[in-house]
């Protein structure tokens, strides 16, 4: 008996995929065209975003959001696998800023209309404008930006007689955790982060990796065999060799810096302000108590020579139209309401993503769950991005192989650096 | 395809012409029949293997870029000499060999064990010991990689507390933090996931050894030992091979267990986890198909080694897996 029941079983099933397949065919054809936005993944705001714009467009399109894997570089694989396809049913995308030199050169963007460019960069930070721009044309919307603060907990720098109402260097943060005996948590790990922090000492110490920028990549020309980037790889190579860096460093990324900040391990930590809401869920879900929040101090990020400014990372998200959408007019309407200011705001209040708009970080509500929301500004007005090329992947990973284990950089990995990404940008050598 | 056709008996098909042009018809209706009935695999085989492979043999002949169609040339064999003369490639060869060669060699023992456990295992208990034994290969590659991940994780793991007393693992004992330590863990988790596949193969083998030499050995006056080496062992001699040359296969392929735990950093990149990054995450697909194909080259290799030099009879392991 077990063979007819099996094999109804199949075809039940084979006539239900049918079906859906037909569905999903006939709803394409009738009512409001529906948008797809591919988002990263995030603590529901985006979805959110999406329902009340579908609302707000009063039936002249539907937004659905499809969500993208957590790291960026697999979400830049799977968008640029189907968008080497043509694929259409990619309206927007929430895109991280490195990469959009590479889809903007590929032909992946639908070109931002002029009026609709206008309007988005009004009261925009700059860095969020830079991020959103490849070879002088606006080709994203800027959506949210984020830089990386200067986390310390209050207690540890009392005791280690630390000012940190003034700007401080790497090398005083490292005798200052000597004194208070605790750690300072940075990400090591071989992954992007590596390259945010190396990208934000080399900015510090006044240099760039691209000295001068091409879209041949034989043209590339690298600033990294530069006293700044000897400046860099050494005070890289002095933390990861200062007994501070914490246990397992060089596989330590976000996550694992503030379980060690959290835990107390560490008194000081390098981090984008997503730690601030995790702080604030931990204490709601019962497993952080209030007297640690409570110990939570920010400033601006480190500086390498205490008399240049320092350069935080930059982060965040842009929006970006897909060349092949069937509709990038509704697709670029749907993006000036995402980033209304409106938007930004409560994004910035439910998910902690801090916005690219300046007035939302002078707005009370902000200012009353995020305090160090003038910091955040402060610190995007500095902030530094990674570099600019239709190879960042190339240049990052680059830069991922070489600098890594960070214990193990001397100047001498400026050299081969440049010389390996110039190998692999005219195919020479593998990455 | 003919020789794997049993002959039919004579007497249940009548020749119908005279004995020499009758035997050549009926070979050639059974050679007819033969790719009736292989055929349509065939073709399908064709289909899925065949065409991927040869695109990817196509498409390593080109310096190709996924973002940049327009700027496709053809450089004829030069991606392979990029790659092979790539300090890179060498280091993935050299951390593949040695992960199949460790964990090969510890599943053929171990693999052998479980086997006769099950083998031998009372009646009444043998369904829960075969279940047990066979569970980890149940489990998605992935799935168990990151179970392992977790296991010695230095925020989520339990192995640093739970193992400390041993000298040299302490609370902050850092597993991925180098090559020694994370290939460990790598083959652990390998170990754990497929010995019940060899043991599988070679529970069939230890079937096969006819039960009446067991009995005369036995009678003979030969010990345990002397009867599983002169006798068992021997006449498993066809499964081992079979279970070592598919693992060895499946071994030098591994992926997943790297992709979650280390992601390829600290030397710990297979060959397959180099193929991928070209291809997927540098989007060069020439280079990476160019990898692929070697890869490739590298398991038809191994595969013609076994058979050619062990003499290993695939056949033995029809319906095996």
């Amino acid at each position: 008996m077990r063979r007819p029941w099996r094999s109804r079983l199949a075809a039940a099933a084979a006539a239900v995929v049918a079906v859906g397949g037909l569905a999903a065919c006939g709803s394409a054809e009738s009512g409001p065209p529906t948008l797809t936005w591919y988002i990263n993944p995030d603590d529901g705001g985006q979805a959110k975003i999406a329902a009340s714009c579908t609302a707000a467009s009063g039936g002249k399109y539907t937004i659905a959001t499809s969500t993208l894997p957590r790291e960026a570089s697999e979400q830049r694989q799977q968008l640029v696998r189907r968008l080497a396809a043509n694929d259409s049913s990619i309206d927007i995308m929430s895109l991280d800023p490195p990469y959009i030199p590479e889809y903007a050169q590929a032909g992946f963007l639908a070109p931002v209309p002029p009026d609709v460019a206008s309007r988005v960069t009004q009261g925009t930070v700059q860095s969020a404008i830079d991020g959103a721009t490849w070879n002088g044309k606006l080709v994203t919307v800027p959506f949210w930006a984020n830089t990386q603060l200067l986390w310390y907990k209050k207690s540890a720098a009392a005791a280690a007689g630390l000012d940190m109402t003034k700007p401080v260097t790497w090398e005083q943060l490292i005798q200052a955790a000597g004194k208070a005996n605790t750690n300072i948590a940075a990400q090591g790990r071989r992954a992007e982060s590596l390259t945010v922090w190396f990208n934000a000492l080399l900015a510090s110490a006044g240099g760039a990796v691209i000295a001068k920028n091409s879209t041949d990549p034989t043209q590339i020309q690298l600033g990294l065999q530069t006293p700044a980037g000897d400046r860099a790889a050494q005070v890289m190579s002095e933390f990861a060799n200062s007994g501070r860096e914490g246990p397992a460093f060089s596989t330590a990324g976000e996550d694992e810096s503030v379980a060690a900040f959290q835990a107390g391990t560490a008194g000081w930590m390098v981090n984008w302000p997503f730690v601030w809401s995790k702080a604030k869920s931990g204490v709601k879900g019962g497993t952080l108590s209030q007297s640690v929040v409570d110990d939570y101090g920010w400033a601006i990020y480190p500086r390498v020579d205490a008399d240049k400014d320092a350069a935080p990372p930059y982060g965040g998200i842009n929006l970006g139209v897909g060349a092949f959408s069937k509709h990038p007019d509704l697709a670029y309407a749907a993006t000036e309401c995402i980033t209304s200011t409106a938007n930004q705001k409560d994004y910035f209040l439910t998910n902690g993503n801090p916005a690219s708009r300046a007035s939302v970080f002078s707005d009370p509500e902000v200012l009353k769950d995020f305090p160090m929301a003038p910091t955040i500004e402060q610190s995007l007005q500095l902030a530094a991005p990674r570099p600019q090329t239709p190879y960042y992947s190339e240049v990052s990973g680059s830069i991922q192989r070489e600098y890594h284990p960070p214990a193990n950089v001397s100047p001498a990995t400026g050299a081969s650096t440049t010389e390996l990404i110039q190998a692999v940008l005219s195919g020479r050598q593998l990455l | 395809m003919t020789t794997t056709v049993p002959p039919a008996p004579p007497t249940t098909r009548a020749p119908a012409h005279a004995a020499p042009s009758g035997a050549s018809d009926r070979a050639k209706a059974e050679q007819r029949l033969g790719w009736y009935l292989a055929g349509p695999a065939f073709a399908v085989m064709l289909l899925v293997t065949a065409y991927p492979i040869g695109q990817a043999v196509y498409q390593s002949l080109f310096a190709y870029r996924l973002t940049d169609p327009e700027n496709r040339r053809f450089v004829g064999l030069n991606n392979y000499a990029v790659v092979l003369t790539d300090a890179i490639w060498w280091q993935s060869i050299a951390t593949t060999v040695l992960i199949t060669v460790v964990t090969v060699a510890v599943e053929l023992v171990l693999g052998f064990l479980l086997a006769m456990v099950m083998a031998t295992a009372l009646r009444a208990i043998r369904p829960v010991v075969r279940a047990a034994i066979l569970l980890p290969y149940a489990i998605i590659t992935v799935v168990s990689a990151f179970a392992w991940q977790f296991a010695f994780d230095l925020n989520s793991g339990f192995v640093n507390s739970w193992f400390s007393w041993i000298p040299g693992i302490s609370a902050t004992t850092d597993w991925f933090g180098s090559f020694g330590s994370s290939i460990t863990v790598i083959c652990l988790a390998e170990i754990w996931k497929t010995t019940p596949f060899i043991s599988l193969l070679l529970l069939a083998g230890l079937a096969q050894v006819p039960e009446v030499l067991q009995e005369a050995a036995k009678v003979d006056g030969a010990t345990w030992w002397q009867r599983m080496w002169r006798v068992t062992i021997p006449n498993m001699k066809a499964a081992i091979m079979v279970a070592l040359l598919f693992r060895t296969l499946d071994a030098f392929r591994v992926f997943d267990s790297i992709f979650v735990m280390t992601a390829g950093a600290n030397g710990t990149e297979s060959v397959s986890f180099l193929a991928y990054r070209q291809t997927i995450a540098r989007l060069e697909v020439g280079l990476g198909s160019a990898v692929s194909v070697l890869l490739f080259l590298a398991v038809v290799l191994i595969a013609f080694g076994f058979i050619r030099g062990f003499k290993v009879d695939l056949s033995q392991a029809r319906g095996e897996k």
